[in-house]
């Protein structure tokens, strides 16, 4: 079961049992911070979340989302300046 | 929506599908002798269907859809016990609505509730709970089914019970784990896969250390990806990769959701309530050891297979497939749905024969939802 | 006011006096219809016109809950049959209202029904000159189910059928996707999602005036109720037997639908709308087309969401984000919200 949708924790709405309010685009449901209640409650909210079946089952480590799409973004740039490149090789075969 | 988006971008999907091509090349992978990449998990199968991926790589990469549709693999003996608890009159039945519509030997939930019984479909076993608080004269039954990614949210459900002194609430336990079927496809001399991408969400869970075996025992390289379309085509990019250097090992495409050592409250909430049964039954692919769960007997007040009579093989009857159904065939990777002799005929999603036509994220129902090889059935 | 019943009650539905003064005093003191025989009697001056047909439809609505953000079960009754009529390209006139009442049924939420229904005919110059009322045990009905049949007139020289489709048509929608069906997904409670969407519930006639105005080369028009646009368009792509090709970039949905889908695991495009169409016409009017809408309160998010094609006749295809196309099929039962 595979389905989960990041969210940003809100608020938190009964502490004793461990609940808060996230949100997903605009659409806001109650969720249960067990699985990430490792830190006090109160540190969570802000933060981003993936959200399954009602739990935030883990903290998403933005830092980590930005790495991984800045190393797809240089593989980007650098697969264009090798096509560049060929290019311009290509054009200077042509013109030889 | 943050942490989507960007990971939908098609001009970073353009970046990944030249790398793949490129890698795809440098292997050899051609669309006769294409690379076999297996996605375990029925939600990766979903997401490569509804973005065309299958159709934008490269042709020398083939995936092969896995097991992991907890759904598609739920035994036609454990729908009959699911109506037959819910067809008493004092029980709420709930469960995820991706269970109502597969076939049991007297029909599906649906059908069953269009007979009259009390079946409620819920987004978390959270609002099963709720309900059981408000109807404290009804017996509330949760359907706990699902790999690792939603088992601790039954473990949680059942510990708030536990401690709230629930007296209504009991769950019928379907749990079962990724790692044992990968075990037994490996096993397997006929499979012949050369990657795989391994399951997001469940290793948001359990980390990625269970799949060590995965390389160290057979070989083959597996990266666990998240669902976005650039997480998929990242993660076959990194299997490609692996391929073409000759290196086998377990990597993680989805660091920023999945840690290494798992979560260890999760973790600890299903050690807490649940044991592995010695063996479970997966449609279509037999008896597998050490790859269902069951509840513990110290939480034997939120079990519904003792509540009601219900227990696993208590009525040692393993129900044979239907006439010409070939899922296990299929879930296995040996087949394509196009191939096997009902689809399209004799197993459509109207008049599903088995649980991949049933369930939306079964190989058999994205093929038919998605299109994309309805004119071979034709 | 004979009523004094906070709640329906069997003997309402016995024909007796009890039912006369339901009748009365909840719906015939606000619909006010012309008359009290059983039958509305109504001249046909309309109707005279060489070539003007006489449009006829009927929908019953069952929806829970009968109240929803932006609107009620009352609100539904009556959009709904008026666009029925109007997506044929007729001016609607009159309808009919028949109630069947769950004993047990607050009065107060019936006023507040019939009060809906008088409030959005009148703002769309149709009357409820007829009706009936029923009632059933507590069990045998969901509360509240309505009725409606409606009669228009088309105008000579208007001939909207889906037969008229050719490939390179242009196929637009009046707005966002979705919202009626998020909102009662919401407020069902089921699923416990909160969400500002408000039902998209509106009559739609006006809209189509303006248009056929505009782009008299309209060639069909259909309302995106149950089954979402995915449903129309599989319909009107079968009858024309040209194929349908929508770009997915280009649907307009707001925010708050995509997030109820990403977390129920449901298809935009399923989804019920009681207050959009689809409309098919000819690329060199869809300028023209699209500016008529978009200077209407109801048309202010419309946009082309494809194009008839030569193409897979008959089937509905969808080009993805990355490329690649995908079948936009009809659904089998009702989508259902998912967790893998």
């Amino acid at each position: 079961m595979c389905l989960g949708i990041p969210g940003r924790i809100l608020a938190i709405t009964d502490p004793a049992r461990q609940m808060a309010l996230a949100e997903v685009s605009g659409v806001r449901r109650e969720v249960s911070l067990a699985p990430v209640a490792d830190l006090p409650l109160a540190e969570r909210v802000g933060q981003w979340a993936l959200i399954h079946v009602g739990f935030a089952m883990a903290i998403i480590d933005e830092a980590e989302a930005a790495r991984t799409l800045e190393a797809l973004r240089d593989l980007g740039e650098a697969q264009e300046t090798l096509a560049a490149m060929a290019q311009g090789d290509r054009a200077l075969e042509g013109s030889r | 929506m943050k942490h989507v988006t960007e990971f939908r971008d098609p001009a970073l999907a353009r970046t990944l599908l030249a790398g793949i091509a490129r890698l795809a090349d440098s292997v050899g992978a051609t669309r006769a002798r294409p690379v076999h990449i297996m996605e375990i998990c029925g939600g990766h199968t979903h997401a490569i269907f509804r973005f065309g991926l299958d159709t934008l790589v490269h042709e020398g990469v083939e995936f092969i859809h896995g097991p992991g549709c907890p759904v598609c693999v739920l035994p036609m003996a454990r729908v009959d016990d699911c109506i037959g608890i819910a067809e008493r009159p004092e029980v709420i039945f709930t469960t995820f609505g991706d269970a109502m519509r597969v076939p049991g030997t007297r029909g599906s939930l649906m059908q069953a509730r269009a007979r009259g019984a009390d079946i409620r479909m819920v987004y978390s076993p959270l609002d099963a709970l709720e309900i059981a608080r408000r109807t404290p004269d009804r017996e509330v039954v949760f359907f706990g089914l699902g790999f690792e990614t939603t088992t601790p949210a039954t473990a949680f459900a059942i510990l708030a019970a536990a401690r709230e002194g629930l007296a209504n609430f009991s769950v019928f336990c379907n749990h079962i784990t990724v790692p044992e079927p990968i075990r037994a496809l490996l096993a397997d001399p006929d499979m012949r896969l050369d990657g795989f991408i391994g399951p997001g969400h469940v290793g948001m869970v359990i980390g990625t250390h269970p799949f060590d075996f995965i390389p160290l025992e057979f070989g083959k390289p597996i990266v666990v990806a998240g669902f976005e379309p650039v997480d998929l085509l990242h993660a076959v990019a990194m299997v490609l990769a692996q391929i073409a250097e000759g290196r086998a090992e377990v990597e993680n495409q989805y660091a920023r959701v999945v840690p290494e050592h798992g979560n260890p409250a999760a973790l600890a909430a299903m050690a807490e309530v649940f044991s592995r049964r010695p063996s479970f039954e997966w449609r279509g692919l037999g008896e597998i050891e050490e790859s269902g769960l069951c509840i513990r007997p110290e939480y034997a007040g939120f079990d519904a297979e003792a509540r009601f009579a219900v227990g696993y093989g208590a009525r040692r009857r393993s129900v044979p497939e239907p006439e010409g159904c070939a899922c296990g065939a299929v879930m296995t990777g040996r087949i394509k749905p196009t191939a096997c002799a009902q689809y399209g005929r004799g197993c459509t999603p109207e008049t599903p024969l088995g649980a991949l036509m049933v369930s939306s994220e079964g190989a058999c129902a994205a093929y038919w939802q998605y299109g994309g090889a309805r004119v071979a059935a034709e | 006011m004979a009523l004094r019943d906070t709640h329906v009650t069997m003997a309402h539905g016995g024909g007796g006096r009890a039912m006369r003064d339901l009748i009365e005093e909840v719906f015939t003191a606000v619909f006010r219809p012309p008359g009290m025989e059983d039958q509305a009697r109504l001249t046909t001056e309309a109707l005279q016109a060489p070539g003007a047909r006489l449009a006829f439809t009927t929908d019953s609505f069952v929806v829970a809950p009968p109240e929803f953000p932006g609107g009620d079960i009352g609100r539904l009754a009556v959009c709904g049959t008026i666009n029925d009529l109007a997506v044929g390209g007729a001016r609607p006139l009159w309808l009919s209202a028949a109630f069947i009442l769950e004993e047990g049924t607050e009065i107060a939420l019936l006023r507040r029904i019939v009060a809906s229904m008088a409030r959005e005919a009148a703002a769309a110059g149709v009357r409820i000159v007829t009706g009936d009322t029923k009632v059933v045990e507590r069990g045998a009905a969901d509360g509240v189910f309505v009725t409606t049949s409606g009669i228009g007139v088309i105008a000579p020289g208007v001939d909207l059928a889906a037969r008229h489709i050719r490939p390179g048509d242009a196929v637009i929608v009046n707005g966002p996707l979705g919202d009626h069906g998020a909102v009662i997904l919401a407020a069902r409670g089921d699923f416990a999602l909160e969400t500002p969407l408000q039902s998209d519930c509106a009559a739609l006639h006006g809209l189509m005036a303006a248009v056929l105005a505009a782009a008299p080369g309209v060639r069909a028009a259909r309302d995106c109720t149950r089954g979402g646009l995915a449903s129309a368009l599989n319909e009107m792509a079968a009858e024309a037997g040209v194929g349908v090709l929508l770009d997915e970039a280009a649907l307009p949905l707001r925010a708050e639908v995509r997030g109820v889908c990403e977390i129920l695991g449901l298809d935009p495009l399923y989804l019920a709308n009681e207050g959009r169409l689809v409309l098919v016409c000819p690329s060199d009017q869809a300028g023209a087309a699209l500016a008529a809408l978009r200077a209407l309160p109801h048309g202010d998010g419309a946009c082309i969401v494809g194009h008839a094609v030569a193409d897979h006749p008959a089937q509905v295809r969808m080009t993805g984000l990355f490329g690649g196309s995908r079948i936009v099929d009809m659904l089998v039962g009702d989508q259902l919200p998912r967790i893998c």
